[in-house]
């Protein structure tokens, strides 16, 4: 089992035909993932990457059953790119685009709320984020599909390059994941840690989670008194930022410490009264779930 | 963006929030001899930075007659002020706003807010006002209102009544601040704010309700659709920084010796952590984007060396699409041209990571590679050491 994406996820690319999504697109078809359509307002009934191309989404999911969205529309339309695969029952939206407005995202918000109460919700990844994948299975995102490894760490970020390096800690100590998800680095968000450590914790796969946080917001210390009442597996975290100057946003409009809140100090303490493991030299990610989990394994087996 | 506090008061004018008049701004190089001081007086001059606390620190003064005032605003030009939120640098004070004072009977804290938990608009007040609304909140909690609003229907009669009996406005002035208080609303929709503050909204003596202050904040990712905002200079960022931020680069000066180029926010962030880790301390938060061709490599190093204080210079690229053997390329390439005389680590990691490092030492450029960024993190704090 994986979250959110497997090998039979049937992925629709919005604005397949642009630059960034028909290069993104192809790595996603060259590292296995299931891309059954494109779709580009005014391209419909053309085909792209040996795929069909439609004009709108509904008749994407109409004609090729695509149940999975991956968004490179640029910002000002990816708003109304990510409500009109809403609307069009898309079940996994995931947008990559950087540079999305916050009041665009606070009214998709809204609208995905309301249409989550009418019994037709939907989860969306992003904006702003590298996306998701689960390793040998599907990836929808602008990661590198190499360095990952399928397996039984579960890993959530809101930072893109900061996966990576994560990631690869964990797959050259032989350390697979079962998926890996980029909730990205916006202000306003689809899904928060929580979100996606409910599933986390729910996944028969996931044996661990490596969550990935930096300043700003309360997502890490929401996550924290998650984790303290709802997870038994065990959580290993970083928090990027610890030294950033107040009052200065850290390239993602995300990143900001104001006043007393959002600092690293806040964040690491309410993650270790959670339990959770914080690492805090980035290099030692990798070898610190390593070695934690082997301890485990042996007094299981003790 | 962060607006200074006469801008702010433009936009509360344009959408009908009550400010006091003012008699205009004067910059440094204008005559303040030439501007027209309306009204009997006082009048109050205030230094525009972009820092709140600037009254403690001498950045608001009241003028008794026109003289005092254009002498005072003579004075303030050119000051430096440093204010309890300037984080211990010095702003100097380019423009300065002069308006008619007014006899404050009332103060009061009025804001919307995003709220990032609940991905909506948030109200804040509380009847206690020119007060740090931090500590308020910290304080005395039972102070401070909170009140969500919907973003498309703005704040609703009731609500704004609510917060009008709750904040004991005058039944006289109940109209007149229920539609300032919809208007803030308006504006931060209007605008695509990400903060509209007035700190302190007062009751005057004669009965009036009025703005003393304004803070702004605007998002940058909506200026495509605000000429008017995106025709307004950066007050916030350093000259080297917009200069960065022309060319696509994301870069923030720091007080640090050790030039940082990274690739990805979230990673740049960790990497001047790391270099504090190791004992060093980063010049500067770079980011050189996700893709990290030579062409930007190259600018990103011209960038980092118009900062004096840099003694040595870190590299940490992950290279995920864009391959590391390419990016060793762009490294050596740009290295070459920017005739590079301080120390240089590189760490390399991803896609063709030997191809990258092989290139690197074949390249015939003095430069130190490391394995991991802990590494490579120790021996910039060592180059920039032996630089002292």
């Amino acid at each position: 089992m994986s979250i959110l994406l497997d090998k039979k996820t049937r992925l629709l690319v919005h604005g397949m035909t642009g630059a960034q999504g028909s290069f993104h697109a192809g790595q996603c078809i060259e590292y296995g993932s299931n891309v059954v359509a494109g779709m580009t307002p005014g391209k419909g009934g053309t085909r792209h990457l040996d795929r069909p191309v439609f004009d709108t989404v509904k008749e994407a999911v109409a004609g090729t059953g695509a149940d999975a969205s991956l968004i490179f529309v640029p910002p000002p339309f990816a708003a109304d790119s990510i409500l009109e695969a809403a609307e069009a029952g898309i079940k996994v939206i995931i947008a990559i685009t950087e540079g999305v407005p916050v009041m665009d995202m606070v009214r998709v918000k809204d609208r995905l709320r309301r249409l989550e109460l009418e019994g037709r919700g939907t989860v969306l990844v992003g904006p702003n984020c590298p996306g998701v994948i689960t390793p040998g299975e599907c990836k929808a995102g602008i990661m590198p599909g190499y360095i990952h490894k399928k397996g039984g760490i579960g890993v959530v970020s809101r930072s893109g390059t900061l996966t990576y390096e994560a990631v690869w800690q964990l797959t050259r100590l032989g350390l697979g994941q079962s998926t890996v998800v980029g909730i990205g680095g916006d202000p306003v968000q689809g899904m928060n840690f929580v979100d996606v450590l409910k599933l986390f914790q729910a996944d028969k796969r996931t044996e661990a989670v490596v969550m990935i946080g930096e300043i700003g917001g309360s997502a890490e210390e929401d996550a924290a008194a998650f984790i303290r009442k709802n997870m038994t597996k065990p959580v290993f975290s970083f928090v990027a930022g610890k030294t950033a100057p107040p009052g200065r946003r850290m390239g993602h409009a995300g990143a900001i410490v104001e006043g007393t809140a959002g600092t690293h100090a806040s964040k690491v303490a309410a993650l270790e009264r959670a339990g959770v493991t914080v690492v805090e030299n980035l290099s030692n990610i990798g070898e610190t779930v390593a070695s934690r989990l082997k301890k485990k394994a042996k007094a299981v087996r003790k | 963006m962060k607006l200074l506090e006469y801008e702010g008061k433009e936009l509360f004018q344009l959408y009908g929030i009550p400010v006091q008049p003012s008699c205009g701004v004067v910059r440094i190089g204008d005559d303040p001899d030439a501007m027209v001081l309306e009204g009997p007086g006082p009048w109050v001059v205030k230094a525009q930075v972009l820092a709140g606390g600037r009254g403690k620190a001498g950045g608001i003064k009241i003028a008794r007659t026109k003289e005092e005032a254009r002498a005072l605003t003579r004075g303030m030009l050119g000051m430096k002020l440093t204010t309890h939120q300037t984080h211990g640098t010095a702003l100097t004070v380019e423009e300065v706003l002069v308006v008619q004072a007014c006899e404050p009977e009332r103060e009061m804290y009025l804001s919307v807010v995003l709220d990032r938990r609940s991905a909506s608009l948030m109200i804040v007040a509380s009847a206690e006002g020119g007060v740090s609304i931090e500590e308020l909140a910290h304080t005395r909690p039972e102070l401070v209102i909170k009140m969500p609003v919907d973003a498309d229907r703005g704040l609703l009669d009731f609500q704004a009544r609510e917060l009008a009996f709750a904040l004991k406005i005058p039944r006289a002035l109940f109209t007149d601040f229920i539609a300032a208080a919809k208007n803030m609303v308006r504006l931060f929709t209007g605008h695509d704010a990400s903060l509209v503050e007035i700190n302190p909204l007062v009751v005057t003596r004669d009965g009036k309700l009025t703005a003393l202050d304004a803070k702004v904040v605007t998002d940058d990712n909506a200026l495509f659709r605000h000429k008017d905002l995106a025709a307004r200079p950066d007050h916030e960022s350093s000259e080297i920084e917009l200069e960065a931020k022309a060319i696509g680069i994301n870069y923030i000066g720091l007080d640090g010796d050790i030039g940082c180029m990274v690739n990805g926010a979230g990673l740049a962030m960790a990497t001047l952590d790391t270099v504090k880790l190791a004992g060093g301390s980063a010049a500067n938060f770079l980011d050189v984007g996700g893709g990290a061709s030579v062409d930007q490599i190259t600018k990103a190093f011209q960038i980092i060396l118009k900062d004096a204080k840099v003694k040595a210079v870190l590299v940490n690229i992950f290279g995920g699409i864009m391959k590391c053997d390419n990016i060793a390329r762009g490294v050596a390439e740009a290295v070459k041209k920017v005739k590079l005389r301080v120390p240089l680590i590189v760490r390399l990691e991803g896609t063709n990571v030997e191809e990258g490092k092989q290139l690197l030492k074949d390249s015939g450029i003095r430069l130190e590679q490391a394995d991991s960024l802990w590494e490579a993190a120790q021996k910039a704090v060592a180059a920039a050491d032996g630089g002292r």
